[in-house]
C-alpha cells in the first residue's frame, strides 16, 4: 500500500512521462523534417527510414540557388505582422465592448463570428478571387493582409474577450472616476492588466498567418507569395523531392519557431506578472 | 527666363519618364510545375532575357494539383495573373474550345512545326486548332531489372502481355528479400492510378464510354482488367501498394526493390541516373504490356505551354513559349546540361541524333511508345472521346478521381472489385446525366 506522499510522487512522475511523451510526439515531425533536409533524395525515401546517414548540405545549396528565399520570407513577415497589428487594433475595442458592455446579443454575436471559421474556404474562393481581381488586390501584400486579418479576427476577438472578462469591471470604473478618457482607460489600465493574454493572442495570430497556405497559394503569384507558396513549389509530380522539400520547409519554419521560442519567455513572464491572480 | 528653365526641366523629366516607360520591360508571369525539365527551363531564363531584353520572366512554381486549381480559377474568372500556363493534354483541348486559350497560329518559319510528333500536336488541339506548344511529352513503358531476369532465365519480349507480366512477377516476387515482382501505381487520382488502369483497361478491350457516352464498368472487359490489376499488384506488389504513386514506385525501383514497373517513359532518365539509382546499370526497357489488343496500352501525355486570352502580354508570352519549345532551346539545354537532359518526346530531330540515343538508353523505346499512342483511336471498340489514359471532357477529372478511389479501395481490400465497379458505374452515370450527356 502506497503512502499519500508516494502516490503523489508517482502521479507527478506519470504526469511528467505523459507530458514528455506528448511533447516528443508533437516535436517528432519537425525533428524528422530537419533530419530529412540533410539527407540525399535516395536516403530520404529509404525503407526502413534511416536515422543514421551521411549528412549533406546540398538541399540547402539547391534551394538557395533556385529560389529567392528572402523575398518570400519578407512577404511572410509583412503579411503576418501587418494582419496581426490590424487585427489587434480591431479585436481589442470589439472585445472591450463585448466584455464590459454586454447585451443579450453578445454571446450570439460571438458564436456567429466564430461560426464563420467553420465555412470551408474553398466555398468562397471564386467570389473573393473576383473581388480581389476587380479591386486590384490579386498578388499584393495588402490583399493578403486584409484576408488574413479577416480570417483571424474571430479568434482574436474571442481570446481578447476571454481575457478581458477576467478583469473586474470595478478596476475600469475606478479609472473612469479618476478622470480617465476611454483611450486612457484601455491603454493605461486594460491592456497592461491583460498583456499576458494579449501576447498569446498576438502570437497565435502570427503563427496562423505565417502558416496559412490556402489563400496565399490562390491569391498570389510572384510578387506577394509568402513562404508557404515557396514550400509548395518544391513538390514534384515526377521526381524525388522530399529532401529538398524538407530543406525549404525547415527554412520556412525556422523564423517563426525562433520567434515563438523567444516570445514564449515573454509570454510566460507576462502571464506570471499579470495583475489578474 | 526662370520660367523657361523650369519648363525645360519639367519637359526633360516628363520625356525621360515617357521614354523609360516605353522602354520598360514587359513582364511575363509563367505558372509551372516543379520537375526536372521545368527547373532547367527556369534556369535558362537569363539566356532568354539576353535574347529579348524587353521581356522579363517571372516564375510561379506550384505543386501539380495546386497549379491546376490555381490556373482554373484564374482562367475561369478572367483573372489575368498568368501570361504563360503550363497545362497538359487534358486541359489544352477543353480550355481551347471554351475560348480561354490563344490559338497558336503564325509561328515563326524557323519553328519547324513539321518536326513535332503529330500525335502530340493532335492531343493539344481541338477541331484542328492548336492551343499549346509541347514542352515535353511522355508515354508509358515497362522497366525491368535485366540482372534479375537473367538470373532467373527469363526473357522480356519487346511488348509483353499482361499475362506474361504476371508470370514474370510470380517468379521474381521474393518479399522475404524485399524484392517485389511488380510495382504499379495504386494511389487514387485521375492522373495517378487511373492513368495506368485506363491503359490496362484499353489493353483488355475496355473503354470508358460507349458511342452514346454510357459508361461500361459493369462489362466483362473492365471486370477482367480491374480483377487482374488487383490480383497482380495485391499478390506480387510491395506492401501498401494502394498508396504508391509515381514517386513512391520510383524510390522503390531505384533502391532495387522492384523487378518490374510500368509507368511514364520519363522515369527512364531517373532510373538510369547513377546519382539516384542503385540499379542504374541494370535497367531494361520494353513497351507497355498489351493483352487482347495493343491499342491504347501505352499512354500519351504532354506538358505544354499556353497563353491565356486574359493575358495582357500575349505577344511577349508567345515569344517565350516559341523559344522554350524550339529546336534552338533543345540545343541550349544540350550545351548547358548535357544531351540526355533535352526535353523528350516532342521533336523528331531529338531522336535523329545518334548522340542522344546513346546518352539516353530509353530513347528508342520512348519514341516507339509515343509513336504507338493515338489519342483519337485508343480503344478496341470505337469510343466518342479523345485521349488514351483519359477522356478529354470537363467531367472526366472528377469522375476518374472518384473511380480511382474505389479501385484503390479494392486494392487495399476494403471492398470487392465487383462492388467498386458497380459503384463506379453508378457514379459515372450520375455525373454524365447531371452534365446532360443524356437524360435518365
Amino acid at each position: 500500500m502506497l503512502s499519500l506522499k508516494q502516490r503523489r510522487s508517482l502521479n507527478t512522475l506519470l504526469m511528467g512521462v505523459l507530458a514528455w511523451g506528448v511533447a516528443l510526439a508533437i516535436f517528432f515531425p519537425i525533428f524528422w523534417m530537419l533530419l530529412t533536409s540533410f539527407k540525399t533524395e535516395i536516403d530520404a525515401f529509404a525503407t526502413p527510414p534511416q536515422l543514421f546517414f551521411s549528412p549533406t548540405l546540398e538541399n540547402y545549396t539547391l534551394v538557395n540557388e533556385r529560389s529567392d528565399y528572402l523575398h518570400f520570407a519578407w512577404n511572410s513577415v509583412v503579411v503576418s505582422f501587418g494582419s496581426t497589428i490590424i487585427g489587434m487594433m480591431l479585436a481589442v475595442p470589439a472585445a472591450y465592448s463585448m466584455a464590459f458592455f454586454e447585451t443579450k446579443r453578445t454571446k450570439g454575436t460571438l458564436l456567429w463570428m466564430l461560426s464563420t471559421k467553420m465555412l470551408p474556404p474553398v466555398g468562397v474562393l471564386v467570389p473573393i478571387y473576383l473581388l480581389f481581381k476587380d479591386t486590384g488586390l490579386l498578388d499584393t501584400k495588402t490583399g493578403l493582409v486584409i484576408i488574413y486579418t479577416l480570417i483571424n479576427l474571430p479568434i482574436m476577438i474571442w481570446m481578447a474577450y476571454t481575457y478581458f472578462k477576467e478583469i473586474p469591471k470595478e478596476v475600469l470604473e475606478a479609472a473612469r472616476m479618476d478622470g480617465s478618457t476611454l483611450f486612457q482607460e484601455i491603454w493605461r489600465v486594460l491592456l497592461p492588466m491583460s498583456k499576458g493574454g494579449l501576447a498569446a493572442t498576438v502570437l497565435l495570430s502570427l503563427i496562423l498567418s505565417w502558416n496559412e497556405a490556402f489563400w496565399s497559394l490562390n491569391l498570389t503569384a510572384s510578387e506577394a507569395a509568402p513562404l508557404t507558396a515557396l514550400i509548395a513549389s518544391y513538390s514534384s509530380p515526377e521526381g524525388l523531392f522530399w529532401a529538398k522539400l524538407s530543406a525549404v520547409s525547415t527554412l520556412a519554419c525556422a523564423p517563426i519557431l525562433i520567434f515563438g521560442w523567444i516570445s514564449q519567455k515573454q509570454l510566460v513572464r507576462g502571464l506570471s506578472f499579470g495583475a489578474v491572480k | 527666363m526662370n520660367n523657361n528653365r523650369y519648363l525645360s526641366a519639367v519637359m526633360a523629366v516628363g520625356m525621360t519618364a515617357v521614354a523609360s516607360s516605353a522602354m520598360a520591360a514587359t513582364k511575363v508571369t509563367i505558372g509551372t510545375v516543379n520537375n526536372g525539365d521545368m527547373v532547367r527551363m527556369q534556369g535558362l531564363s537569363e539566356e532568354f532575357e539576353k535574347l529579348y531584353p524587353h521581356i522579363d520572366l517571372d516564375w510561379v512554381v506550384l505543386e501539380e494539383n495546386v497549379l491546376r486549381q490555381r490556373l482554373t480559377t484564374d482562367i475561369a474568372t478572367d483573372g489575368g495573373q498568368f501570361d504563360v500556363m503550363t497545362i497538359g493534354m487534358y486541359e489544352a483541348p477543353i480550355w481551347g474550345e471554351k475560348g480561354w486559350l490563344t490559338p497558336m497560329k503564325d509561328l515563326p518559319s524557323d519553328y519547324d512545326m513539321a518536326d513535332i510528333f503529330p500525335s502530340v500536336l493532335g492531343g493539344l488541339s481541338s477541331k484542328g486548332t492548336l492551343y499549346a506548344l509541347p514542352f515535353y511529352a511522355e508515354s508509358s513503358m515497362t522497366f525491368y531489372r535485366k540482372d534479375l531476369f537473367e538470373a532467373n532465365g527469363l526473357s522480356m519480349p519487346d511488348q509483353p502481355s499482361w499475362d506474361q507480366m504476371k508470370s514474370f512477377a510470380e517468379q521474381l516476387h521474393k518479399p522475404e528479400e524485399e524484392q517485389y515482382g511488380i510495382c504499379l501505381r495504386g494511389k487514387a487520382g485521375w492522373g495517378e492510378n487511373m492513368a495506368l488502369i485506363t491503359t490496362m483497361a484499353n489493353a483488355f478491350g475496355a473503354r470508358w464510354f460507349d458511342e452514346n457516352w454510357k459508361p461500361e464498368f459493369t462489362g466483362p472487359e473492365w471486370e477482367n482488367a480491374v480483377s487482374f490489376y488487383v490480383d497482380l499488384l495485391g499478390n506480387y506488389g510491395p506492401p501498401g501498394a494502394s498508396s504508391n504513386g509515381f514517386n513512391e514506385n520510383l524510390a522503390l525501383f531505384n533502391s532495387g526493390k522492384c523487378a518490374m514497373w510500368v509507368d511514364a517513359t520519363v522515369a527512364g532518365a531517373f532510373l538510369t541516373d547513377e546519382t539516384q539509382s542503385r540499379v542504374a546499370d541494370q535497367i531494361g526497357f520494353a513497351l507497355a504490356p498489351e493483352q487482347v489488343t495493343s491499342k491504347g496500352s501505352g499512354w500519351l501525355w504532354s506538358w505544354a505551354l499556353a497563353v491565356p486570352v486574359s493575358s495582357d502580354a500575349k505577344e511577349a508570352a508567345k515569344t517565350f513559349i516559341t523559344w522554350a519549345t524550339s529546336r534552338a532551346y533543345s540545343q541550349l539545354v544540350e550545351e548547358t546540361y548535357g544531351i540526355a537532359n533535352v526535353p523528350p518526346g516532342t521533336r523528331t530531330s531529338t531522336y535523329d541524333n545518334a548522340e542522344y540515343l546513346e546518352a539516353a538508353p530509353f530513347a528508342t523505346r520512348t519514341l516507339e511508345a509515343i509513336g504507338n499512342a493515338d489519342p483519337n483511336d485508343s480503344t478496341l471498340n470505337p469510343s466518342p472521346y479523345v485521349g488514351v489514359q483519359f477522356a478529354a471532357i470537363p467531367e472526366f477529372q472528377s469522375i476518374a478521381t472518384q473511380v480511382g478511389k474505389l479501385i484503390s479501395g479494392a486494392l487495399a481490400g476494403s471492398m470487392s472489385v465487383d462492388h467498386a465497379l458497380k459503384a463506379a458505374q453508378s457514379i459515372t452515370l450520375r455525373e454524365m446525366t447531371r452534365a446532360r450527356y443524356y437524360s435518365n
